[in-house]
C-alpha cells in the first residue's frame, strides 16, 4: 500500500502482466498516476502523449498530499491493447512519476466528473430544463430570469447525456472538470 | 560548489564552452586543477565528444555551456545520447531567476527545449538545492536505461552560497529500476534453451550498457550453448568478431547469415536490443516461426513493435547469470541434433559470402580501404568511431570489434558529424590508444571545427575519410528508389583536405592509388598528432547487402542484384 492507501499497482512489471496484446480493439482506459509534484511534471506527461501520438480523452491533476509532494493525474486514454501498455510503461520512465495504476484493469472503480452548464431560456424551454435537471440531480447554483447554471455530477457518460437534452433547450455553454477515479473497496 | 559536486562524482573531464550565464562556474574551474575542462569549438561537438567519453569508458560525460545558443546548440547531442542511451550530465548556465521569462539576453527556455530530448531535466531555482541536485541527476543519467540528463543553473544560483550537501548525503531518489530479472520468466527462458533447433542470441547496446560483467557473460553462454550470435550495431564488441558462433551485424545492411538466421530461428533471444526498424524490416513478416525472448532493462521496449513471448525485464549481467546460473544446474542440455542441422544451414549462408568485393583498377574501393585499415590496425589497443552514411555500415561489416566499448557510432538518431568530436572525448579518455574516427566526406565537414579542438589538447586522433566526393548513402537511396534523380547528392566545392588540416597545424595524407592504400595508412598511424587522411575512393559503389525497406529479411539484396528502382510500393514511403 502506498502512503495513499491507493493499492501498488502493476506498473513496474507491466511487461509480466500482459494481457493479450496485439489486437485492433480500441479499449478505454482510465489511469491514476501519482507523481511528483514538481515544475513541468505535467509538461512531461503531456508530452508523452502528444510526442508519441498517444489519445487524451480527459485529463485532470491536483495535488493530493502536500506533505509528500505528491499529485495524482487521471488521464483517460483510447487505444489497443498494446498502445495502452506502452503508454503505461512510457508513463513508468518519467522520472518523477512514482506509481501507475491501471484502474480500467486493476479491479471495480468509481469514476466522477463535474460540469457547470449554462442554459438560457423562457416559458415552456425553462420549465423543461429545470425539470429535467431535477431528474438528473442537477443544482442550480446561479439563476437570472433567462438563465440558469447547472451543476451536476456524475459519469462522463452522464454529463454528456445531460448536455444533449439542454441542447435544444437553450444549451449556452458547458465547463467541465474531467474525470477523476478511485478504487472501490479497501 | 559545482565543481565540488563534480569531484565527488569521480569526473576528471569537461567538455564545454563558456558564456556570461556560466562565467561564476568557468570561475570556479580556473581556480582549480582536479578537473580538466576541454575547451570545444562548438557545443554540439562537446556533447558528442561527451558521449565518446561515456561510451569508451562506461562513465558518464560532463557537459558544460552557457545559456541560450549554448544550450540550444547542445539539442542534437542530447538527442543522439538518449536514442543511444548514453549517459551525459549536461550543465546550461541561465539568466537569473529573477529574469527568467523575459525575453532575456540569452534566454532560452532551456528545460522545455530540452524536455523530450533528456531522461529528465532539472531547473535548480535554489542554490540549497544545487548540489543534490547534481547529485541526483548523475543517479538517474547511470541507473537504469542510461540517458542524458540536464540541469539548468541561473546565474543568481550560481553566484549564492549555500551548504554543500556530500553524495552520501543525498537520498537517492525514488528511482530505482528494476534489475533483478523474474525467477518464473527465467525458467522458462531456460526451457526455450534446452529445447531450441534453431536458436539464436540477437545482442544489442544494453549488452555493453550494462558493463564489462554482461558481456563476460554472454560469452560464456555463448561458448557453453553453441548458439550462434548476431549484434545490432549498437552492440558490436559484446562479443568478438573472432568468435566461432558470430554471425556478424544483422539488419538492413547486416549480413546474409545473420539476417537468415533472425528469419529461420525457433527460439530468438534478444538481449538488450529493441527491435529497431532498421533491424526488424517487414513488422509482419519478422521471424515468423520463432519463440521470443527479450532481455531489458527498459519494460517500455518490451512489446512495443514486436510480441514477446518470454519477456524479462531486468539489467542485462543480473538476468544472464541467473538464466546461465539455472541452465547449468539443470545440466546444461541443449537439443544437439537441432543445433548441428542448424549450424550446416547456417554454413550454407555463409558461402554466399555477402561482403564479397573486387578490389581491381586503379581506384579504391571503400570495402577495401577499410579491410586494409582493419589489418592493419586489429589487435591493437585500438578504439574506432564513424560518421553516418554508407562508410559507416562498411565499417560495421569490415571491421571486427574483440571487446565493448570499442565502437562508438551513432545509431539511433543517425547524426552526421557525430564521430570526429566522439573520437576526440575518446583520445581524451585513452590518450595512449589507437583511435580511428572512419568518416564520410561529408559528414566529416559537418563537425570539422573540432580540429582545433585537436590540435589544442594534443589528441592525435585519425580522421580516415572515405572521399567519395558524394553524399554517398543519399546517393544509393536515390539510385534504388528515386530513379537515379541524385538530386543534391553530391559534395560540391570541397575542400582540399590536406591543406585543410595543415592550415589547423594538423598533418594531412591524400590517397588514390590501391599500391600506395598500406603505406599512407601505416604514415597515418605512426604520426604523433592528428591526421587527416583524405582516401579518395570509388563514387558509385553501393552498400549491400540491404533489405529495401518494407521488406522481410529473407527479401535482401545482395552486391550484384539490380539496383536501380529495387525499392517500390509500400517501401518507398518509409526511410
Ligand atoms: C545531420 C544529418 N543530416 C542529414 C542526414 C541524412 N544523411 C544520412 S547519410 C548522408 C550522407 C552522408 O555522406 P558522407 O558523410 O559523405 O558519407 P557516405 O555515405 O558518402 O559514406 C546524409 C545526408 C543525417 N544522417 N544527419
Ligand atoms: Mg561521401
Amino acid at each position: 500500500m502506498s502512503p495513499l492507501k491507493i493499492k501498488k499497482g502493476s506498473s513496474k512489471h507491466s511487461a509480466y502482466n500482459l494481457r493479450p496484446t496485439f489486437s485492433d480493439v480500441q479499449e478505454r482506459h482510465t489511469l491514476a498516476v501519482l507523481v511528483e509534484n514538481e515544475p513541468g511534471v505535467l509538461a512531461r506527461v503531456i508530452g508523452l502523449f502528444s510526442g508519441r501520438g498517444y489519445n487524451i480523452e480527459s485529463l485532470t491533476v491536483a495535488e493530493v498530499d502536500h506533505k509528500g509532494h505528491l499529485s495524482r493525474i487521471t488521464i483517460v486514454t483510447t487505444g489497443t491493447p498494446q498502445v495502452i501498455e506502452q503508454i503505461k510503461a512510457q508513463l513508468t520512465r518519467i522520472v518523477p512519476v512514482h506509481e501507475v495504476h491501471d484502474l480500467t484493469v486493476e479491479g471495480a472503480f468509481v469514476e466522477r466528473e463535474l460540469a457547470l452548464i449554462k442554459v438560457a431560456g423562457k416559458g415552456d424551454d425553462r420549465v423543461e430544463a429545470l425539470r429535467l435537471a431535477d431528474v438528473f440531480r442537477a443544482h442550480v447554483v446561479d439563476s437570472t430570469l433567462e438563465s440558469f447554471v447547472f451543476q451536476l455530477t456524475g459519469t462522463p457518460d452522464k454529463i454528456d447525456a445531460f448536455a444533449d437534452l439542454m441542447r435544444p433547450l437553450g444549451l449556452v455553454e458547458i465547463a467541465r472538470t474531467g474525470v477523476a477515479a478511485l478504487s472501490r473497496g479497501t | 560548489m559545482v565543481v565540488q559536486a563534480l569531484i565527488d562524482q569521480g569526473v576528471d573531464t569537461v567538455f564545454g564552452y563558456p558564456g556570461g550565464a556560466v562565467l561564476p562556474i568557468y570561475d570556479e574551474i580556473f581556480q582549480q586543477n582536479s578537473i580538466k575542462h576541454v575547451l570545444v569549438r562548438h557545443e554540439q561537438g562537446a556533447v558528442h565528444m561527451a558521449e565518446g567519453y561515456a561510451r569508451s569508458t562506461g562513465k558518464p560525460g560532463v557537459v558544460l555551456v552557457t545559456s541560450g545558443p549554448g544550450a540550444t546548440n547542445a539539442v542534437t547531442g542530447l538527442t543522439d545520447a538518449l536514442l543511444d542511451s548514453i549517459p551525459l550530465v549536461v550543465l546550461t548556465g541561465q539568466v537569473p531567476t529573477f529574469m527568467i521569462g523575459s525575453d532575456a539576453f540569452q534566454e532560452a527556455d532551456t528545460v522545455g527545449i530540452t524536455r523530450p530530448c533528456t531522461k529528465h531535466n532539472w531547473l535548480v531555482k535554489d542554490t540549497e538545492k544545487l548540489s543534490a541536485t547534481i547529485h541526483e541527476g548523475f543517479h538517474v543519467a547511470k541507473t537504469g536505461r542510461p540517458g542524458p540528463v540536464l540541469i539548468d543553473i541561473p546565474k543568481d544560483v550560481q553566484f549564492a552560497s549555500a551548504e554543500y550537501q556530500p553524495m552520501q548525503k543525498v537520498s537517492t531518489s525514488h528511482y530505482q529500476p528494476v534489475i533483478k530479472g523474474d525467477p518464473k520468466m527465467i525458467e522458462q527462458l531456460v526451457e526455450a534453451i534446452e529445447n531450441a533447433a534453431r536458436p539464436v542470441f540477437y545482442t544489442g547496446g544494453g549488452v555493453i550498457n550494462s558493463g564489462p560483467a554482461a558481456s563476460q557473460l554472454l560469452r560464456e553462454m555463448v561458448e557453453a550453448t553453441g548458439f550462434p550470435i548476431t549484434s545490432t550495431l549498437m552492440g558490436l564488441g559484446a562479443y568478438p568478431a573472432s568468435g566461432k558462433a558470430w554471425l556478424g551485424m544483422l539488419g538492413m545492411h547486416g549480413l546474409y547469415e545473420a539476417n537468415m538466421a533472425m528469419h529461420g530461428c525457433d527460439l530468438m533471444i534478444n538481449i538488450g536490443a529493441r527491435f529497431d526498424d532498421r533491424i526488424t524490416g517487414r513488422l509482419d513478416a519478422f521471424s515468423p516461426n520463432s519463440k521470443k525472448a527479450h532481455i531489458d532493462i527498459d519494460p517500455s521496449s518490451i512489446n512495443k513493435v514486436i510480441k514477446t513471448d518470454i519477456p524479462i525485464v531486468g539489467d542485462v549481467a543480473y538476468v544472464l547469470e541467473d538464466v546461465l546460473n539455472l541452465w547449468k544446474a539443470r545440466g546444461r542440455k541443449v537439443n544437439r541434433d537441432g543445433l548441428a542441422k542448424w549450424w550446416k544451414q547456417i554454413e550454407e549462408w555463409r558461402a554466399v559470402d555477402c561482403l564479397k568485393f573486387k578490389q581491381e583498377g586503379a581506384v579504391i574501393k571503400p570495402q577495401y580501404a577499410l579491410q586494409r585499415l582493419e589489418e592493419l590496425t586489429k589487435g591493437k589497443d585500438r578504439y574506432i568511431c564513424t560518421e553516418v552514411g554508407q562508410h559507416q555500415m562498411w565499417a560495421a561489416q569490415y571491421m571486427g570489434f574483440e571487446d565493448p566499448n570499442r565502437w562508438m557510432t551513432s545509431g539511433g538518431l543517425g547524426t552526421m558529424g557525430y564521430g570526429f568530436p566522439a573520437s576526440i572525448g575518446v583520445q581524451m579518455a585513452h590518450p595512449e590508444s589507437l583511435v580511428i574516427n572512419v568518416a564520410g566526406e561529408a559528414s566529416w565537414l559537418m563537425n570539422m571545427q573540432e580540429l582545433g579542438t585537436a590540435m589544442q589538447y594534443h589528441l592525435p586522433v585519425k580522421q580516415f575519410i572515405l572521399n567519395n566526393e558524394r553524399l554517398g548513402m543519399v546517393r544509393q537511396w536515390q539510385q534504388l528508389l528515386h530513379g537515379e534523380r541524385y538530386s543534391s547528392s553530391w559534395s560540391e566545392s570541397l575542400p582540399d583536405f590536406v591543406k585543410l588540416a595543415e592550415a589547423f597545424g594538423a598533418k594531412g595524407i591524400q590517397c588514390s592509388d590501391p599500391a600506395d592504400l598500406d603505406d599512407a595508412i601505416m604514415e597515418m598511424i605512426n604520426y604523433d598528432g592528428p591526421v587527416v587522411f583524405d582516401c579518395l575512393v570509388e563514387k558509385h559503389e553501393n552498400c549491400f547487402p540491404m533489405i529495401p525497406s518494407g521488406e522481410p529479411h529473407n527479401k535482401m539484396l545482395l552486391g550484384d542484384a539490380k539496383a536501380t528502382n529495387a525499392i517500390a510500393g509500400k517501401g518507398a514511403v518509409l526511410v
